[in-house]
């Protein structure tokens, strides 16, 4: 069974999966469930400069932290092959749309790419 | 008026004891005020002659130390005309004769008047090989003194006392030269010991326990070379840029350069990756570093928002877009920094909650499996230590290219200026603090 593509992803190319649908559609629900959404795990220590970062900026992320999640292996392991990164977390999607690891969300916020997508997700105020 | 017995061997007897004037020339001219003025000069023959005399003085100089040696042989002391009982000090380098002579001075000056009875001596002293200097026991005879004399004594008194002055300034002048030469030559000696040492990767400061830790590893080694070379190549680049600014050459030009400058930057990352991946401790202790650069060190290099911040006054002009994309990236930059520091402070007291961790301890239990996992545990930990500094240059390599997008070529090849001169201070500051002298 083939993995439907759903538009979320924009210029990503999603692998092709069979019988994986449930996790990737789990994260596109969790992950335009709310304007800014991190997946982390608790223990660690990158999520926890991603979510400090974030509330630095005054934005309140909806954080999932996958170990504490019943079905989190197999939500890492579609986070894994999404990014394809060796490392499923922290990953970040804002307003529904994947915007990458740690690498991207620094480079966004530096190259001053990040905070126009958080106002226009609704997740900053000016 | 110090006695030349004070002095250290004088190193050049022929230049500072030249008698000269008294004995050749004094005794020919008229053996009054002119010779009593070069009594004057015995300690700074080259002052303050009368110039009559001051040519003597040269030719007689070497004369004068052949005379002087063995000084009071064949002085014809008298010929010195001087003054009985001025006690000159002369031929200070002569030891034996060093107690002979008192301190000229008051006396010697005092004795101004003499001269003209103190010739009437020299020539009836003709004859006499063995008084006056030698002995020392230059006796005035008379002390009349008339008021005009008084006053030619003062004048000459402070000539003497000035010359005195200015060549224990020379003096002192001469040995601080030489203790700076000497520093720069110690300074030099460091610099090289500590670039030699460092690329040994030992340990310069401190003695640690872990002596054996503390040699470097091939990684920390190749990485202190590539450094080295890419620090020298970096200078040399930016002496380029500084010259084309400061020889106004085009944009075009200078973009090249600028660009050049850039993508050189880029390679001390590629670099610092390499080196991460062998030895990342290496990397985040900063021995590859001065010890000022280390010291203000952030997560394994430089800090981007201070780097904006020294730039702040020097970048002006700016448009005002400019100036809003610079406050920009200095925020941005700041709360990354501070996004990254919080990571590594949880890192931290992640690994203290894991090695603290009690069945880590030697209890009774003695559970080495427990053991064993917490250890893996923090090894994982410590891994992350590659990512955040990953991260780290990461952020100090893009607040540079967004610097270099949001300013006009010539801005950034100021900036870049700015940047490599406030490094090559730090550094520098490093090595004065490294040869400063202790107390």
């Amino acid at each position: 069974m083939y993995y439907q593509t759903e538009p979320w992803a924009g210029s990503y190319n999603l692998p092709t999966m069979t019988n994986m649908g449930d996790p990737l559609q789990r994260i596109e629900r969790m992950a335009s469930g709310n304007a800014v959404v991190i997946f982390s795990v608790s223990t660690c220590c990158m999520c926890h400069a991603i979510k400090r970062l974030f509330c630095g900026m005054g934005v309140n992320p909806t954080v999932y932290e996958l170990d504490e999640d019943s079905h989190g292996n197999d939500l890492e392991k579609a986070l894994m092959s999404l990014l394809g990164a060796s490392s499923a977390v922290p990953v970040v999607f804002i307003g529904g749309k994947l915007v990458g690891a740690m690498d991207r969300v620094m480079a966004s916020h530096i190259n001053g790419s990040l905070v126009p997508l958080l106002k226009e997700a609704g997740a900053l105020w000016l | 008026m110090q006695s030349f017995k004070a002095l250290a061997p004088p190193p050049t007897n022929s230049d500072m004891y030249c008698h000269s004037p008294f004995y050749l020339r004094g005794y020919d001219s008229a053996r009054n005020q002119t010779r009593f003025a070069d009594i004057g000069e015995l300690e700074q023959p080259a002052v303050g002659f009368h110039q009559d005399d001051a040519v003597d003085l040269s030719r007689s100089s070497i004369y004068n130390n052949l005379q002087f040696g063995g000084l009071g042989e064949n002085i014809g002391s008298d010929e010195m005309m001087l003054p009985k009982g001025a006690g000159m000090v002369v031929g200070g380098g002569s030891s034996g004769n060093n107690g002979n002579f008192e301190n000229w001075g008051d006396s010697g000056m005092g004795e101004h008047s003499q001269q003209t009875d103190t010739s009437t001596d020299v020539d009836t002293d003709d004859r006499n090989q063995s008084h006056g200097v030698q002995h020392g026991a230059l006796v005035v005879d008379s002390m009349d003194q008339s008021k005009g004399r008084m006053g030619d004594q003062k004048a000459l008194r402070r000539l003497a006392q000035n010359r005195e002055a200015a060549r224990k300034s020379r003096l002192r002048k001469k040995a601080y030269v030489q203790q700076l030469e000497h520093s720069r030559m110690k300074l030099t000696q460091l610099e090289q010991e500590l670039q030699r040492a460092r690329q040994q990767g030992i340990f310069i400061t401190g003695v640690s326990g872990d002596q054996s830790l503390s040699i470097g590893t091939n990684g920390a080694l190749a990485f202190d070379m590539d450094y080295a070379r890419w620090l020298e190549e970096h200078q040399r680049l930016i002496n380029d840029l500084r010259l084309a600014v400061n020889s106004h050459v085009g944009d075009n030009e200078l973009r090249v350069l600028v660009d050049g400058v850039m993508s050189h930057y880029d390679e001390i990352f590629r670099l610092k990756g390499i080196g991460a991946k062998s030895d990342v401790f290496h990397l985040l202790s900063g021995m590859w570093k001065t010890p000022t650069e280390r010291c203000f060190m952030w997560l394994g290099g430089f800090r981007s928002s201070e780097l904006l911040k020294i730039l702040e006054n020097q970048l002006e002009p700016l448009t005002d877009q400019q100036l809003m994309g610079i406050c920009n990236l200095q925020q941005s930059s700041q709360q990354a920094e501070d996004a990254l520091s919080q990571g590594m402070e949880a890192l931290q007291q992640s690994l203290v909650e894991t090695l603290s961790s009690n069945c880590l301890g030697p209890t009774g239990s003695g559970n080495v499996a427990d053991y064993m996992g917490q250890m893996a545990i923090a090894m994982g930990k410590l891994a992350t230590l590659e990512n955040f500094l990953h991260q780290a240059d990461l952020l100090r390599q893009q607040t540079l290219q967004q610097m270099h997008r949001i300013l006009t070529t010539r801005q950034a090849a100021r900036a870049l200026l700015v940047i490599s001169d406030y490094m090559t201070r730090l550094r520098a500051l490093s090595s004065l603090w490294l040869a400063r002298p202790k107390d």
